[in-house]
Order: structure tokens, then sequence, then C-alpha cells
């Protein structure tokens, strides 16, 4: 059997409601007005950064090293050329025997790679296998995908054994369907006519990749519990619905009112919502929009019980939130505003050692340090000779690992004067749980409610960004614990 | 077992430009400047330099990491010139050089000279210092700055001692009021501008809990030192000025990655510099043997808890010495009687000898305005970095 082993996700906590998009932008264009609130990426996220906190939720009690693949689906993926799902698999602590793939230029890649993990773990290439889907999607100011678009990411394993949710069927249909489009230059998402792509892609594509999984796994419809597929029109949702002869209720929540489209990652997070409030027997059906429709079918096992509350998945995400108030702070976010940085923020981020990077590898993206096995004193970065007054051990470390270890603020400031997109520079000294003791940035949190002693926790984020040199330079960063 | 430097080398001659910001003036310019006037002030000439110590940290004048900028700015005969840099400690660490060489008995007289220009990055403080914290540095360290690396410090002293914000931002308030009070009087400092307790205290933040008139002067400058061996000085003038005592400690990472005995709340590289100092100058008592002092104040919260690291004021009880006057112009202790880094100004090179410049001149009775009555021993503490990883150089001098 091949089925799903474990879901996470990741929301970013910034939602904007949408009223303050129209507030800003409504006078350009009327009809754009939507209800509800978007999520927005911080000015440090991005898909990959994304994929990496919500594969890391989905790995919390498994081993890493387990893994054997790792396919990651975007359309915003920060490189063209450098594989962006193997900076994820070795921040996620991936081994390197393994294989790695970006599946990308559709949102209906996040099915697309599902699709090709369960295929390699069916082959037996592979026992386990992650999938990550993951978009941080722009659209241009005024625009009604402005409003419409979400940032998140949803993290799949796709396995053989704790299975929680069996793989019944699937069923593909793929049309070079012209909806939306970016050329290898654009910045923002471009796209014809809506009623085009209503009638034409949207309220068939889904219906007949579905229908033929009924057809070819002689499912009967009633007989599922929950159909996740991705809202693009709210009326033709329900008819899709309808006519598959499906009641609303069965319908899983599209989270367009409290998230938003989120590309290529909103199939797989619609079915990690879907799996978190599954029991076992449950079947769900999950469908993707774009170039086409990948529908599959699972039944929910009794393993899933075992994962339950074990997650942050999407409930966790979506109670984490923090409002943006501020409609240009989204622009500059995503660098559709450009704001003055003074010379200090003009010459910050620039130039990076790439072979520095790799040397580092373990401790830049997957933050790895040393434990002395002489005294036990964990320490990062990896020391050769023990840190710890009392020992000075040389040469008897061994690797550490600091990512997913909560710590404690030993002491804190908000920086007016030092380069950050959004100031203050909160930034503390951390002293982790277990030992060893490092400074970081915090993010996520506001300044009046930090303070000593408060418990944080490692987030991987985009530290910075060299537009000259077109490289995306990745760390962790700290912030408040999620409850 | 050595001995230490105690009475082995003497000052014979110092310089100091005016610090400032220099906009018409280059590095080669600062330095021609406290050059002409320490070996004029030593009554020397070029020839009887044998061997210099040059400190800038920010920028490379002229033509890369080396003593080339300066050799040829001074047009040096082929001698040994050494380019030294250790962040804020740099001028200390310059004339450490040349004494040490002349304690070593390698030479007699040798020129220590700092310098540096900060006021050509384009903006205030100082550069973008994760950016210039080497390739591995800038691809781990926080996005901080100097006020933000010492807000660190500030946010502990205050937990630790149980001090309000308020509280806490009205001591140091009175630290940088003092400061500025002895810059008017010296016509050599950058700011010269009498200050209120108040307007520190409603002064924009610049990195919590630290404000603007917390911080120092962003500046450029020059200073140097004529240094010679202790029974060759009074060949060159009456009143040389001797190195009691010379010591620099530097961080073993202990603070900043090992959860040990540091609590935060002060600097634990001052501690032991100071311990070593006292011990190497026989002071027992630094409260009562101690005329004067400058210190490091880079920002208001260094100089606070730098009188503890000291072993001047008791733990946590520097807030009543400041609040008693005992660090004024007037107290029993003066400290920054020139200004110190608040006022006078920081250039990074230049600050440890420009401390000395004070010291050197009070032991004179050459200071004017600012002139103590009589003092014999006068401490210099210079650090370079942040609270927790960083490097302090401790120095007497006395007559």
């Amino acid at each position: 059997m091949v089925g799903i082993v474990s879901y996470g996700a990741y929301i970013p906590k910034f939602r904007i409601d949408r009223k303050i998009i129209y507030q800003a932008m409504g006078w350009f264009d009327g009809g754009t007005y939507q209800p509800g609130e978007k999520a927005v990426a911080n000015f440090d996220e991005d898909s990959i950064s994304m994929a990496v906190n919500s594969t890391y939720d989905c790995l919390t009690d498994i081993d890493s090293k387990d893994m054997d693949a790792l396919f990651f689906a975007t359309t915003t993926a920060p490189y063209k050329e450098r594989l962006n799902s193997e900076i994820i698999a070795t921040a996620c602590d991936l081994r390197n025997d393994i294989r790695s793939a970006d599946y990308s230029n559709s949102v209906k890649a996040g099915t697309t790679a599902l699709l090709a993990a369960i295929d390699s773990v069916k082959a037996g290439s592979a026992k386990n296998v992650v999938v990550a889907a993951a978009d941080c999607r722009v659209a241009k100011p005024g625009s009604s995908q402005e409003e419409f678009f979400g940032d998140s990411a949803a993290s799949l394993v796709i396995g053989e054994d704790n299975i929680i949710a069996n793989l019944v069927g699937s069923h593909s249909v793929s049309y070079d369907f012209p909806d939306c489009w970016k050329s290898s230059t654009d910045k923002y998402h471009r796209q014809w006519e809506d009623r085009f792509i209503r009638t034409e892609a949207y309220s068939k594509f889904i219906l007949e990749a579905i229908s033929g999984l009924v057809k070819k796994t002689g499912l009967d419809i009633n007989s599922v519990s929950k159909v996740a597929f991705p809202c693009l029109y709210p009326g033709d949702f329900k008819k899709i619905g309808k006519m598959l002869g499906l009641g609303l209720e069965k319908l899983q929540d599209p989270m367009i009112a409290n998230v938003g489209y989120t590309g290529a990652s909103n199939s797989l997070m619609l079915l990690t919502a879907a799996l978190e409030d599954a029991k076992p027997g449950d079947k769900i059906i999950v469908a993707s929009f774009g170039s086409g429709s990948d529908a599959l079918l699972f039944e929910v096992t009794e393993e899933i019980e075992k994962i339950k509350g074990n997650r942050r998945g999407i409930k966790k995400h979506l109670a984490a939130k923090k409002a943006l108030t501020n409609y240009e702070k989204m622009l500059a976010f995503r660098d559709i505003l450009p704001v003055e940085k003074g010379i200090r923020g003009e010459t910050a981020g620039t130039f990076t050692s790439f072979s520095t990077v790799w040397r580092e590898r373990n401790l830049v993206m997957a933050l790895y340090g040393s434990k002395c096995q002489a005294c036990g004193t964990p320490q990062i970065p990896a020391q050769r000779i023990c840190v710890n007054p009392d020992c000075g051990a040389i040469d008897q470390m061994e690797p550490y690992k600091f990512a997913g270890r909560k710590a404690t603020i030993f002491t804190y400031t908000g920086d007016n004067l030092a380069y950050t997109p959004s100031p203050p520079a909160i930034y503390c000294i951390a002293d982790f749980e277990g030992g060893g003791r490092y400074w970081f940035d915090i993010t996520d949190a506001d300044l009046d409610a930090v303070e000593v002693g408060m418990e944080i926790e490692p987030t991987f984020r985009r530290k910075y960004k060299d537009d000259k040199l077109g490289m995306h330079i990745y760390f962790w960063k700290m912030q408040p614990i999620m409850q | 077992m050595s001995k230490g430097i105690r009475d082995k080398v003497a000052i014979i001659g110092m310089g100091c430009t005016k610090f400032g910001e220099h906009w018409d003036k280059g590095a080669e310019d600062l330095l021609v400047e406290s050059y002409v006037e320490a070996i004029a002030d030593a009554g020397i000439e070029k020839k009887d330099i044998q061997a210099v110590w040059y400190g800038s940290c920010n920028d490379e004048y002229s033509f890369g990491k080396s003593a080339i900028a300066l050799s040829q700015t001074l047009k040096l005969p082929f001698i040994p010139v050494t380019r030294v840099e250790n962040m804020c400690a740099t001028g200390s660490e310059a004339i450490r050089g040349a004494a040490y060489s002349i304690a070593a008995g390698v030479h007699d007289v040798c020129l220590a000279i700092g310098v540096e220009k900060l006021k050509d990055t384009g903006f205030g403080g100082l550069g973008e210092v994760a950016a210039n914290s080497g390739l591995k540095g800038k691809l781990i360290l926080p996005s901080y700055s100097g006020p933000g690396g010492f807000a660190l410090l500030a946010t502990k002293y205050f937990a630790k001692y149980g001090l309000s914000a308020e509280k806490g931002k009205e001591v140091l308030a009175m630290v940088s009021a003092k400061s500025h009070a002895n810059g008017c009087l010296n016509p050599k400092a950058h700011l010269r501008k009498h200050i209120t307790v108040e307007m520190v205290m409603k002064a924009p933040m610049i990195a919590w809990p630290l404000g603007l008139f917390d911080c120092c002067g962003v500046s450029d400058g020059s200073a140097a030192a004529i240094v010679c061996r202790a029974d060759l000085a009074k060949n060159f003038r009456d009143d040389p000025v001797l190195i009691k005592a010379m010591q620099i400690a530097a961080s073993s990472g202990e603070e900043l990655m090992y959860q040990g005995s540091w609590d935060g709340s002060y600097v634990m590289t001052g501690a032991h510099c100071a311990k070593k100092t006292y011990e190497e100058a026989g002071i027992k008592n630094p409260r009562e043997e101690i005329d004067m002092m400058e210190v490091h104040d880079c920002f208001s919260i260094t100089e606070l808890v730098t009188y503890e690291d000291l072993q001047i004021s008791a733990r946590g009880k520097a807030p009543d010495d400041v609040k008693d006057g005992f660090y004024n112009l007037d107290g029993k202790i003066p400290c920054q009687p020139d200004g110190g880094l608040k006022c006078f100004g920081h250039p990074i090179g230049a600050s440890g000898l420009r401390m000395m410049y004070e010291m050197y001149k009070q032991l004179q009775g050459k200071a004017d305005k600012r002139q103590l009555k009589d003092p014999k021993i006068g401490l210099t503490h210079n650090m370079g970095g942040v609270p927790y990883q960083n490097v302090v150089s401790i120095n007497i001098l006395g007559l």
C-alpha cells in the first residue's frame, strides 16, 4: 500500500483585512472587493522558507533521515537555477543519498508532486517521500488577485508504513489552457478574462478529473466525507459540488475568507485541513486546478489518531495570527513599493560567499552546532574546542541540532539604527533548553510583547536577498513560541 | 617571572586632532596633524623614531590592509611599521605594540598613531556591522548595530537591579549630561553642547532603552603618542608620563556561547582586565588610589557598568555614585574630563590614544579649563566589540 504518513502546514502570521487593500486601491477598480482576510508572508519569508517550516511541522515526530526524496511544488521558486527543493531538503536535514526535484510552472504543481511521490513509493524507488508545496504569489496593486492571493505552505510524507490515509486511486486531466501565465521575466501574475476561465476551465476540469476518478475507482460519491478543491469562483465552486451530487457540507472549506487562494500549495493545504478533522474510515478526495486537474482519493486509517494534535497543521496556524493593518507595508514586504532604505540599507546584505555557505551548510541551513562528548555542553556554532571554561576538551564534539529546540530570551533589544525592512530590528541572546547560547534576530514579534525570560523557538527565514547577485540567503531566526 | 610593563616605558610626546566631522580632511590629513603635534611635543625629529604601530579599523586608507597608508603619508624612511586593528580598542592596541617593543629592549623610541574617518560612510552610526563581520559572520549574525549590542547590556542591568525603564534611563542620562558638561570645556571635542537629563530622556529612541544622547559621537580624528625607554625619558622632557600598567583581555566565547556564570549585567573581559591591571600597577584600592579616568563610554550604559567592572563602584551601586556626583569633574574620581567618547567623539582607531592624551595632559597640568587638582594616577579603559564578545584594554598612567 501507499498513502499519506504525515501532514504539516505553515501559514504566515500576518493577515490583512481585504477592506484595507480595497480602501487603498478600490478607487482603481471598484469591482475588486472581496470579503475576509488573507495571509501575508512577512518580509523575511518566501516559498522556500514557508516550505521548510511546514516540513518541520510535518516531520515533528518523524526522523528526517528516514526520508528518501523531497519534492517541492511552487510557482514562486526563489531560484530559477539552483535546486530549490534541495535547499529545503538541506534545511530539513534530509540525507544526501536522496532525490529532490522542483515541480513548478502551474498552480497544479502541488498534486503533480504528490502523484510523483506516490509513484516513487509504488515503484519501490523510495520508502518515504516528502512533498512540500508553497507559494507566495505577487499580484499587481489594484487587481482582484491582490486581494485573492494568500501565502501558505503544506507538506506531506508519502510512504508505505504507518499510513494515516491510503491512496485509493487518482485521475488526471491535462490541458494547455492559457488562463494565467508569467513569462520568464514577469514579476506579476497575468490572466485572461474571468468568464473564459470560469466557463471553459474552472467549471469543467475539476469536474472531469473527479468524475474520472469516481468512474475509475467505482466510488459511491455519497460515501465520501470531504472533497477538497480550490475555490476560484464561489458560485462555480458550489456548482461543481452540486454537479458531483455533493451537498455544501461535503465541500472542504476552501479558506479563501481567512487565508486566500494559495496557488500551488492550495490543494495540499486543503487536504491537510481535511485530514485534521478526519476519522478512520473517512474517504477524502482532493483535486487541483491549473493546466488541467489532478484528483486523488484517500481513505483514512486508524493511524491518524496517533498524530492528531501533534502538529500545528492548519488550525494552530490559523489561530496564531497578527493583524497587518498597513497596506503599504504589504507592498514593501514584496518589493512592490520601493522604500528609502538609506545608504546603510542599500549596502546591507551585499556579497555572499557561496563557498562559505556550502562549507557552513549544517549551521546555516539546519542550525547544527556541536555537543562536547566530554562535558555534554551543546554549543553553536559548532566548536573544535569546548566553550565550557571548566572543560576545554579538544576535538571531542558530536553534531548537535538546535532546530526544533525551544529557548528563552536572555536579553534583547529593539533597534532603530540597524537596517531591517521592518523596523525595529528585534534581536536577542537566546538560551536553548538543554544548553547552548547564541544571538539571533527575532521575527513575527512586537517589541512591546518581548521580555527577558520569554520562550522562543527557531524559525527558518530568508536572512537577506542580494538583488545584484541574485542570491537568496537563508538562516534561522527566533519567534515567540506558537501556542 | 615577568614583572609586566610597570615603569619601563614613558610617554614623551602626544598629539591629537580636533575630533568631529572633517568633511574637508582625509585620514592622511588627520594623521599628519596628530603626528606633527606629537613629535613637536616630544621635541624629536622623524629620524629619532625607530618603529611605528599604526591603528585603523573601519576602512583601508589609500592602499589596503597594511602599514603603507601610514608610512607613505608620513614619508617614513623604510622603518618597521605595523598596522593593528582590534575594533574600538585599536588605538590602545597601537600603543601597546609600541610600548611592548620598548619594554622588550628592541627599540628606544617608537610612535603609536591611530586614525579613523567615520564620516565617509553616508549614514549615521558605524558601518553595517553584521555585513562587516566576515563571510561567515554575515550569514548568521543578527541585523544589529553598536547601540543595539549595548542595549542588550542595559536590558540585563535594569532587570538585575530592578530598575524601571524610567529610573534606569534617568541614571544613564546623568552619565551623558556629565560628559557633555565636560566636553563644553574642551576646544578639541566634537560635541560641545550642554544637555539636561530631561533632554537625554526625551531624545529619539535608537535601540531600546538607549536614546540618541546615550550614544557617543561618530567622528573623524587621529591621535598619536611617542613612547621611549623610561630611563631615557628625562633626556627629552622634564615631565614624562610613565606607563604603570597596560593590559588587554579578549572574550573566550563563554559569554555568548555558554550558559555559565555570566549574568549579562556586566562585561566579563572588563572585570578580568581590571584585576590584572591593578596587579601590574600595584593598586590595592582603586577607589582611593585612582585620581581620574577616561573610560569607554560608547554608550551611557557602558560607562555605568564600567564603574563597577573597574571595582570603583560596588556591583549595583554605580547609580548611587552617579547621583552623588562621584564621577563629575569636581567629584572624587572625575571620569571623562575631556568629554569622553560621548562628546570628544569616537574615531575608532584613535580613541584609545585620545584617552591617554587627556590623562597625559592632566598629569602634566596642561588641561586648561578642565585641569584637575594635582592628579597622580590616571586610568584609561578602551573597549571594542559588544558586551558579549569584545576586547577590553585598561591602562594606568602616572608621573
